[in-house]
C-alpha cells in the first residue's frame, strides 16, 4: 500500500540545505598528496596560458564523497523507483552492462590508437553496426552521432546530400507532424529548411489529406516518429511513407520510440530512408538530466554512400580455419557527409553497455522488451481510462497520453506531476505532446512488474479523488520532498548557472 | 476568459485590431500557455509580412510557441519592451502586450470573437 508518509525524507531533512562544493572549500585543504616527481620536468606551456592561482574549491576526499552522496540522496533514480517519463524510455538499465565497461581493455583505450592495438573496441564496433542494421532493416549504421538530436542533423544532412547529388536542388521543405518531438523541427531549422507542420486526425494518425496536399517536388522529406509521441501507431503508416516517397521525398524516422517495435517490425522494411537510434533509451545506457546520449543513424542502400566518415569496417578478412580473426579498421563512405565528431562516438559508456544489452538478451529478448513495454502500457491505460480522460483512446503502444484535468477542479497536469512525488513516484513527461491539454504522458517500460503497476495506478487514481476533495494539499504538492515547489518562472528567468568561491575567499594566502 | 468584441482572431489564437493594426495573442492563448518567461519577435519595423508568418516564439514553463501574424502588411512598429517584461503577455494580453503593429493592414484567415470563443470551447475537450 502506498502511502504519502512512505516516502524516504524525514521532517528535518526539509531544513537542510545543501551549499555548493565551493562553499564547502576551505584554503590549503586537500584530497591527494602528489609523490615527488620522478621524470624529468617538461617545457612548461607559453607563459600567457599559465594561470598561477584558479578558483577551484579545495576539499579532502571524505568530504566531497559526502556532498555528492548527499545531494544524490536528493535525487529520484530509475534504481530507487518507479520513472514512468514518456518518451524518455527510462527503463531498468542491468548492471552488468556497467560491469562490462569497465573491463581494462575497453576502458583503458584512446581514440586515436593504432587499430592494430584496438581490434577488440573495433570488432564490437562492427558487430554493434550489424545488429542494430538487423533489428531496424537497414543497409548501414553510423555509431558516431553523439546524441538522439545530433542523429537527426546527421540525417538530414545526408537526405539533402542525397537530393543534390541527383541534381535536385529546389526540395527545401520538410514535413513534420504536430505530434513530432521538439527536436525534429529545430534539426531543420538548424539546416535552413523550411518545417511545413502536418497535423493530426482524429484517430492520433497523420492527416493523409493534408500530407497529400504538401506533397510536391519542392519537399526534402518526411520526419516522422512511429510509434508516434501519443503513443500510437500510425495505422496508415504505409500510404504516408507512399505519399512522401511519390513526390520525391525521403522518409525520416525518429527512432525514439523504437522499443515499442523490436523484433516486430523494422522501420527499413516499412520504407523509411535513415533513421536515427536513441540507444540510451531502447538499448539501456543511463540516461536523465540530459545525457548522455548515443545516436546511431542507420539508412537505406540509396543513402549508404552518404554516412558520415569513418565507418568501422572488415579491411583483411579472417580465416576461420587458421582460427584467425579478421583485420578491422576505418573506412570512408564514396560521398561521406564528413565526420560529425571528432572521435568515434560514444564508445564506453554507450557502445559497450547497448552491447552488451543486445548480446545479453538475443533476439527473442528483444522481442519480450517490445511485447512486455506494450502490455504494461495498456494495462496502465486500461487502469486508469475510468478516471483519467484518454483523447486518443485506442490499443497503445509502449506509451499513452492522458489528460491531467478534471470538471470542476482547479487542479491541473504539473499539480498531478508534484503530488506523484509525495507518493515517491517519478511524474510522467508534463504539457507534451503540445496537441493534448493538460497532458500526462506515461511510458512504464517493459522492466516494471504488476505490483508496481498497481501502485502507481492506484496513486494516480487516488490524486484524483484528492483532487476533487482535497485539491489544496495537490496544488501544494510536493510537500514531502527535500524541497518544496519551485517557482519555475524565477527559475526560468533568473538564471544562475555558475558556482564561485565565497566572496571572502583568499586564493593568494 | 476574455475575449474583445472589437478584435479578430486567428485560430491559431493570436488577435488583430483592424482599428490600429496592432498584433498580440488572446487571453486564452496566455492561459493556456501559463506562466511566460521569454518573448523573442523576429520581425522588423519597416518589414513587409504576409498573414500567416512567424512573427516571434513565447517560451512559458509548460511550452515554447510560435506567434503568426493574423494580418498581412507592413511592420509600423515592434513592442521591444516585451521582451523584458514577458509577464505582461500574461496580465495584459490584449493591452501592454501587443508585439507588432501593422500599417496598411489588411486581415488575412480571422474570425470574429462570438466565432472565436466558440472555436476554444470546442478545443477544451
Amino acid at each position: 500500500m502506498v502511502s504519502a508518509s512512505s516516502t524516504t525524507s524525514s521532517p528535518l531533512s526539509a531544513t537542510i540545505v545543501e551549499p555548493t562544493i565551493f562553499d564547502l572549500s576551505s584554503r590549503g585543504r586537500v584530497g591527494v598528496r602528489m609523490p615527488e616527481s620522478d621524470v624529468p620536468a617538461a617545457e612548461p606551456p607559453p607563459q600567457h596560458l599559465l594561470r598561477p592561482e584558479l578558483p577551484l574549491p579545495e576539499l579532502a576526499e571524505v568530504d566531497v564523497v559526502r556532498h555528492y552522496m548527499r545531494l544524490s540522496k536528493f535525487n529520484y533514480s530509475v534504481d530507487g523507483g518507479f520513472y514512468p517519463l514518456g518518451s524518455c524510455t527510462m527503463k531498468y538499465n542491468p548492471k552488468i552492462n556497467e560491469d562490462v565497461c569497465r573491463l581494462p581493455g575497453f576502458l583503458f583505450t584512446h581514440p586515436l590508437q593504432p587499430i592494430e592495438t584496438v581490434q577488440g573496441n573495433l570488432a564490437l564496433m562492427y558487430q554493434l553496426q550489424e545488429w542494430l542494421k538487423e533489428i531496424a532493416g537497414f543497409a548501414a549504421v553510423t555509431l558516431q552521432p553523439a546524441a538522439g538530436a545530433h542523429g537527426e542533423f546527421t540525417g538530414v544532412l545526408m537526405m539533402r546530400a542525397y537530393h543534390k547529388s541527383r541534381g535536385d536542388d529546389k526540395r527545401v521543405k520538410m514535413l513534420i507532424p504536430d505530434a513530432a518531438h521538439g527536436t525534429n523541427p529545430a534539426s531543420v531549422g538548424m539546416m535552413g529548411m523550411t518545417v511545413v507542420t502536418i497535423p493530426s486526425d482524429e484517430r492520433g494518425n497523420v492527416d493523409l489529406k493534408a500530407l497529400e496536399a504538401a506533397c510536391d517536388d519542392t519537399v526534402v522529406g518526411m520526419m516522422l516518429t512511429n510509434p508516434n509521441t501519443l503513443g500510437l501507431f500510425d495505422e496508415n503508416i504505409e500510404k504516408v511513407i507512399a505519399l512522401v516517397h511519390g513526390c520525391g521525398g525521403l522518409m525520416y524516422g525518429d527512432g525514439a520510440n523504437l522499443n515499442a517495435l523490436l523484433g516486430i517490425v523494422r522501420p527499413g522494411d516499412l520504407g523509411f530512408d535513415v533513421m536515427h537510434f536513441n540507444l540510451h533509451k531502447t538499448f539501456a545506457v543511463p540516461h536523465g538530466g540530459g545525457g548522455p546520449g548515443v545516436g546511431p543513424v542507420g539508412v537505406a542502400a540509396r543513402l549508404a554512400d552518404f554516412l558520415p566518415e569513418p565507418l568501422v569496417g572488415i579491411l583483411e578478412e579472417g580465416d576461420e580455419d587458421k582460427d584467425m580473426p579478421p583485420l578491422y579498421g576505418y573506412m570512408k563512405p564514396a560521398k561521406s557527409i564528413g565526420r560529425m565528431k571528432a572521435f568515434h562516438g560514444h564508445f564506453g559508456g554507450g557502445f559497450v553497455r547497448s552491447f552488451t544489452y543486445i548480446a545479453m538478451h538475443g533476439p527473442d529478448g528483444l522481442k519480450d522488451i517490445a511485447q512486455y513495454a506494450v502490455l504494461n502500457a495498456n494495462y496502465l491505460q486500461a487502469r486508469l481510462r475510468d478516471t483519467y480522460h484518454i483523447p486518443f483512446d485506442r490499443i497503445c503502444m509502449h506509451e499513452f497520453v492522458a489528460e491531467g484535468q478534471f470538471e470542476g477542479s482547479d487542479v491541473r497536469a504539473l499539480d498531478i506531476s508534484k503530488r506523484l512525488m509525495d507518493y515517491n513516484f517519478h511524474p510522467p513527461t508534463n504539457y507534451f505532446p503540445l496537441i493534448v491539454h493538460e497532458a500526462l504522458m506515461i511510458e512504464p517500460t517493459e522492466t516494471e512488474n504488476k505490483d508496481t503497476l498497481d501502485a502507481f495506478a492506484e496513486t494516480m487514481i487516488k490524486i484524483a479523488e484528492e483532487a476533487k476533495t482535497n485539491s489544496a494539499i495537490v496544488k501544494s504538492a510536493p510537500n514531502n520532498t527535500q524541497f518544496g515547489r519551485m517557482d519555475e518562472v524565477k527559475a526560468a528567468r533568473e538564471l544562475v548557472l555558475c558556482c564561485w568561491l565565497p566572496e571572502n575567499y583568499d586564493l593568494s594566502a | 476568459m476574455n475575449t474583445p468584441s472589437n478584435l479578430k482572431y486567428a485560430k491559431s489564437d493570436e488577435w488583430f485590431d483592424p482599428a490600429t493594426g496592432k498584433v498580440g495573442i488572446s487571453d486564452y492563448a496566455q492561459n493556456q500557455l501559463s506562466d511566460i518567461v521569454f518573448i523573442e519577435i523576429f520581425v522588423e519595423e519597416g518589414e513587409t509580412i504576409e498573414a500567416g508568418k512567424a512573427i516571434a516564439s513565447v517560451e512559458s514553463v509548460k511550452a515554447s510557441s510560435e506567434i503568426y501574424s493574423p494580418a498581412s502588411g507592413k511592420v509600423a512598429a515592434v513592442n521591444k519592451d516585451l521582451a523584458n517584461k514577458p509577464e505582461t503577455i500574461n496580465t495584459d494580453p490584449f493591452g501592454e502586450a501587443w508585439m507588432i503593429q501593422l500599417e496598411g493592414a489588411s486581415a488575412g484567415d480571422v474570425m470574429d470573437a462570438a466565432a472565436y470563443e466558440k472555436h476554444c470551447e470546442e478545443r477544451a475537450h
